[in-house]
């Protein structure tokens, strides 16, 4: 790559830095596009003192303007400021506590203080810093920060949001490194900045070329310089835009990349938890505790609250050691409570509708009412996490998607004071959700606290759908009301078993409550809050309203969270559902009623192209359909068009024993509009890893509750998408957006997709569901024991050699 | 103690470790061999998918006095190993072209069971079809599956 500095890098030593940003960019999409209104602007950010080259943004100056937008005129808050923009808002403070360094050895390093689950991050944030400093990717070294508690909201990886709040700061910071070279090179060569050029990590002037490894050291600053600088024009970008495979695929694939329970930790011998057959039970007493302590390999056994912990030196005695244990156990939160009985007191706390469904004879009303049961959020690495807790310090290992909320969690448990507390950020095996709260790190800290030595905790399997986080259950009701073959009100009222927001976007929205107040978020709870930043049904439906309600009654009873978005995925399917009655009440095709009634462009046409691509309308077999859906969140949108085979001889397919198979999506057709997209490889993985997300939650996936108990105890319970149903055809087409602010991705086709789904399924099938996912009356398979907690590992695997 | 011996990754091995510990554990918490990853416990998930005399098992569900001595284990970390040519296995090279992992965890499980299911198809004296695809019972909670497939057909087009 080269670039030379007349085109696209100023200096402006003169002017005042405290000036205000232009305005609004006419060009960008919505309203809301406050990071990227900043784009054409010069920035602001820091040379730090020391030996080598380490630089800053500042973000904050930005920041102070934003608190004039006007009350919008539209009726739906997102469409003005959305999740994003809080995420983002909360992180501007702290932008300049961020920094990337060039060592003298010539490469940049960066410490991103996010988490890398799966989602691709390090790979994209290394392309956008390649972008800026002109330096080829293999030279950037991008790790993950342990926690810092001096960035305040600035650490937390969820929303979708990573690139939307750390694009900016990020190539600010890389701009500025590479400004400091040009000029500590123009020093060298005795000649001006803007007779060089820089490329592959060298300043040149044509004739001699200085490595950016040579002059890191004299870019150094001894003080802390305040300077300004312009980032590239998105014309130019040479890195951001191309497909770029994962940094850490050759790693993944030999075995090489190390997860939690994969680290050596001097000491850290393995250790899981024996956990009460109640959700969110306690121990009383263990029984046997010196029987146990006799066991092949154990070393600990100590009390926590949440259960009995055992240390050994296999996992596989641990387990032995638990399916041993004799326990009392105090009752859990929910014990009278099933399916049933929850369900009917959401019910109960629907908020009312405001439209009255007995109206006028030329008034037409739909009514739908969706359920929505309980589903895990684990991921396939179980929650793990080393702990070394000594009496003056401790240090902690784990995948944690908000360290610094675990930091002080872990310091609160073991009596230390936070600056003592150490917690590295490990890669995770994936979150959706699972990451964001600390359970197992805290959980590790206390155990390692109490048996004072260090422990590498791992849960079981069955103890993530029993104890561990559920995206909780909801039921989403819908009323339409036509008049004169027009849509006049649509009203959606969610309600929902409390979700937890203890892991910090609660405090996002309390540090930003006066700037929310404009906008009608005042007096909102947290929950409520989130709903309203979230959900936008962008119809012209003329009065729209979606509430929330989570009632009290819920609230610490269940252990929830997110589960690769919150809401919406519910709310879409429930719309989307609620759309196709109201097209076909109206004797119109579910995708030309959308094309009429949609307001937004970039949405028409990501649904223009899956109906071009998918073919929407051809003919299809009697028991199979087609369906379409669009959803728009994360600064961009998605459409998905699916076909489903909901034949006998396909439901019926027997694939042995505790294999859920169930109607099959053939076909999905996935239209993306994210904005700018940074890596269309990356982004193209996380529509297709979506749609299966999408396909379980409508079709497979879900947790039984049964007189407090979860029932499901393993993969061979819950049934998230496997291979005998995944589409044999998936396209995914990005679009090219009008936006210059990179969207969010990882959970931007989840809602559409199971919306397509449920749409082809009610189509194929000529009957709409009630409750998802759809199998779930249904409980196929034997729920495994409760005391013990876990199964004992099988002996026969030499039988199934393949 | 009773001593297990067997071959792993191309070298005799030997541990002190009793009958009953499963092989996955001897693996992880013993030998420190950490591409066979825990995802079930149960022989479900497959994540720990790794080859016993060169067909697919998972050691979470052997107990290692059950292995022989002349038991050639190969996990992840020995895929290259067995394959004549240099570098990589052709069926990681193709994860590796087609950007599979996402998360990664359940990948090693994944190739392992690629391998030795082009092998089996192979012994059979034919190709890969669709219907072998969809039996895999690997879950990748990531939902890569779509690129997998797409690999393992790459993968068994060079392993000839």
């Amino acid at each position: 790559m080269t670039t030379r500095p007349s085109d696209d890098l100023h200096n402006h030593p003169h002017d005042p830095l405290d000036e205000l940003p232009e305005g609004h960019d006419p060009a960008a999409f919505d309203a809301d596009d406050s990071i990227g209104r900043l784009g054409r602007r010069s920035f602001v950010g820091y040379v730090l003192a020391g030996s080598t080259l380490v630089v800053a943004a500042d973000l904050s100056v930005g920041r102070a303007q934003r608190a004039d937008a006007a009350v919008p005129s539209a009726p739906q808050i997102p469409e003005l400021y959305d999740l994003e923009d809080l995420q983002t808002d909360s992180a501007l403070p702290t932008s300049a506590l961020i920094t990337v360094t060039i060592g003298k050895d010539g490469r940049a390093k960066f410490a991103f203080p996010r988490t890398e689950v799966g989602q691709g991050i390090i790979t994209s944030t290394t392309m956008i810093l390649a972008e800026e400093l002109d330096l080829p990717i293999d030279k950037i070294d991008v790790t993950l920060s342990k926690a810092r508690p001096e960035l305040l909201l600035n650490q937390l990886t969820g929303g979708s949001n990573t690139t939307f709040s750390t694009y900016t700061p990020v190539r600010v910071a890389a701009a500025i490194a590479r400004q400091q070279l040009l000029k500590a090179a123009a020093i060298q060569l005795g000649t001006n900045v803007d007779r060089l050029f820089t490329t592959g990590g060298v300043v040149s002037d044509g004739v001699t070329n200085l490595t950016y490894a040579s002059l890191a050291g004299d870019a150094a600053s001894q003080v802390v310089e305040r300077v300004r600088v312009q980032l590239r024009p998105q014309e130019k970008f040479k890195v951001i835009g191309r497909p770029v495979s994962r940094l850490d695929a050759r790693d993944a694939v030999t075995g090489k990349k190390k997860f939690t329970t994969d680290l050596k930790v001097k000491g850290a011998l393995p250790t899981m938890v024996c956990r009460p057959p109640q959700h969110q039970g306690s121990p009383k007493r263990l029984r046997n505790r010196s029987a146990i302590l006799r066991m092949p390999g154990v070393t600990h056994v100590v009390t926590i609250p949440t259960g009995i912990a055992v240390r050994a030196k296999t996992f596989g005695q641990c387990i032995d050691a638990i399916r041993a244990m004799k326990v009392d156990w105090n009752p859990g939160t929910v014990d009278n409570q099933s399916d049933a009985t929850v369900l009917a007191k959401l019910r109960k706390q629907e908020l009312p509708m405001v439209v009255p469904k007995d109206l006028p004879a030329l008034a037409q009303t739909v009514e739908t009412n969706f359920a929505f049961a309980f589903r895990s959020s684990a991921a396939l690495e179980t929650y793990a996490a080393i702990a070394d807790v000594r009496s003056d310090r401790a240090e902690i290992w784990a995948g944690l998607k908000v360290p610094i909320l675990a930091q002080q969690n872990i310091a609160a448990v073991t009596g230390l004071p936070q600056d003592r507390v150490k917690v590295n950020v490990i890669t995770g095996g994936g979150s959706f959700g699972h990451k964001l709260f600390g359970d197992h790190a805290i959980e590790a800290a206390r155990i390692s606290k109490a048996m004072k030595v260090p422990v590498k905790l791992m849960w079981h399997r069955a103890d993530e759908p029993r104890q561990g986080r559920l995206h909780p259950m909801a039921t989403s009701r819908c009323r339409a009301t036509i008049v004169a073959g027009q849509v006049v009100s649509f009203e959606q009222r969610h309600t929902s078993v409390t979700t937890d927001f203890s892991h910090g976007l609660g405090e996002m929205l309390t540090s930003l409550a006066d700037e929310l107040d404009p906008i009608g978020l005042g007096g909102l709870g947290f929950a409520e809050s989130i709903f309203s930043l979230t959900q936008e049904l962008p119809y012209n439906f003329g009065a729209l309203t979606q509430l929330l309600n989570e009632p009290l009654e819920f609230e610490d009873k269940f252990s929830t969270g997110s589960m690769r978005n919150i809401y919406s995925p519910d709310t879409c399917v429930a719309a989307e559902l609620t759309i196709d009655q109201v097209a076909k009440k109206l004797g119109k095709d579910p995708f030309k009623f959308r094309m009429e009634m949609l307001k937004n462009d970039r949405v028409k046409a990501a649904l223009q192209k899956v109906a071009d691509e998918g073919r929407w309308g051809r003919k299809m077999a009697p028991g199979t359909a087609q369906g379409i859906a669009i959803h728009k969140e994360y600064k961009g949108c998605t459409a998905v068009l699916v076909e489903i085979d909901c034949r006998p001889r396909t439901v019926n397919r027997n694939l042995g024993k505790e294999t859920v198979t169930g109607p099959r999506v053939t076909k999905a057709v996935i239209a993306v509009d994210t904005g700018l997209v940074i890596n269309p490889r990356g982004l193209e993985a996380q529509m297709q890893g979506g749609l299966m997300d999408g396909i379980a939650l409508t079709l497979t996936s879900s947790n039984h509750l049964q007189d407090g108990k979860f029932l499901e105890a393993s993969w061979d319970n819950y049934f998230y998408t496997r291979q005998w149903n995944v589409p044999k055809d998936v396209e995914v087409h990005i679009i090219k957006s009008k936006s210059q602010t990179p969207g969010g991705a990882g959970e931007a086709a989840v809602g559409s997709s199971a919306a397509a789904v449920a749409c082809a399924y009610a189509r194929a099938t000529k009957k709409v569901p009630q409750y998802f996912p759809i199998n779930h009356a249904e409980i196929s398979f034997k729920p495994k024991s409760f005391v013990p907690p876990v199964p004992a590992s099988p002996t026969n695997g030499l039988k199934f050699t393949r | 103690m009773p001593k297990q011996t067997f071959i792993l990754n191309g070298k005799t091995v030997t541990v002190n470790v009793r009958d009953d510990v499963r092989v996955l554990w001897v693996l992880r918490d013993i030998l420190g061999v950490t591409g066979p990853k825990y995802g079930c416990g149960i022989n479900v998930c497959k994540a720990c998918t790794s080859h016993i005399n060169g067909k697919a098992f998972n050691p979470c569900s052997v107990k290692v006095g059950d292995l022989k001595k002349k038991d050639r284990i190969t996990t992840i970390e020995g895929l290259d190993e067995t394959w004549p040519g240099p570098g990589l296995h052709p069926m990681q090279q193709a994860w590796i072209d087609r950007d599979v992992a996402q998360c990664g965890y359940c990948q090693p499980g994944q190739i392992m069971e690629a391998v030795a299911l082009v092998k089996r198809v192979r012994r059979q004296g034919r190709e890969i079809r669709d219907s072998d695809l969809d039996k895999i019972r690997n879950i990748c909670r990531c939902g890569t599956y779509v690129r997998i497939r797409e690999a393992i057909e790459q993968g068994a087009r060079k392993m000839r």
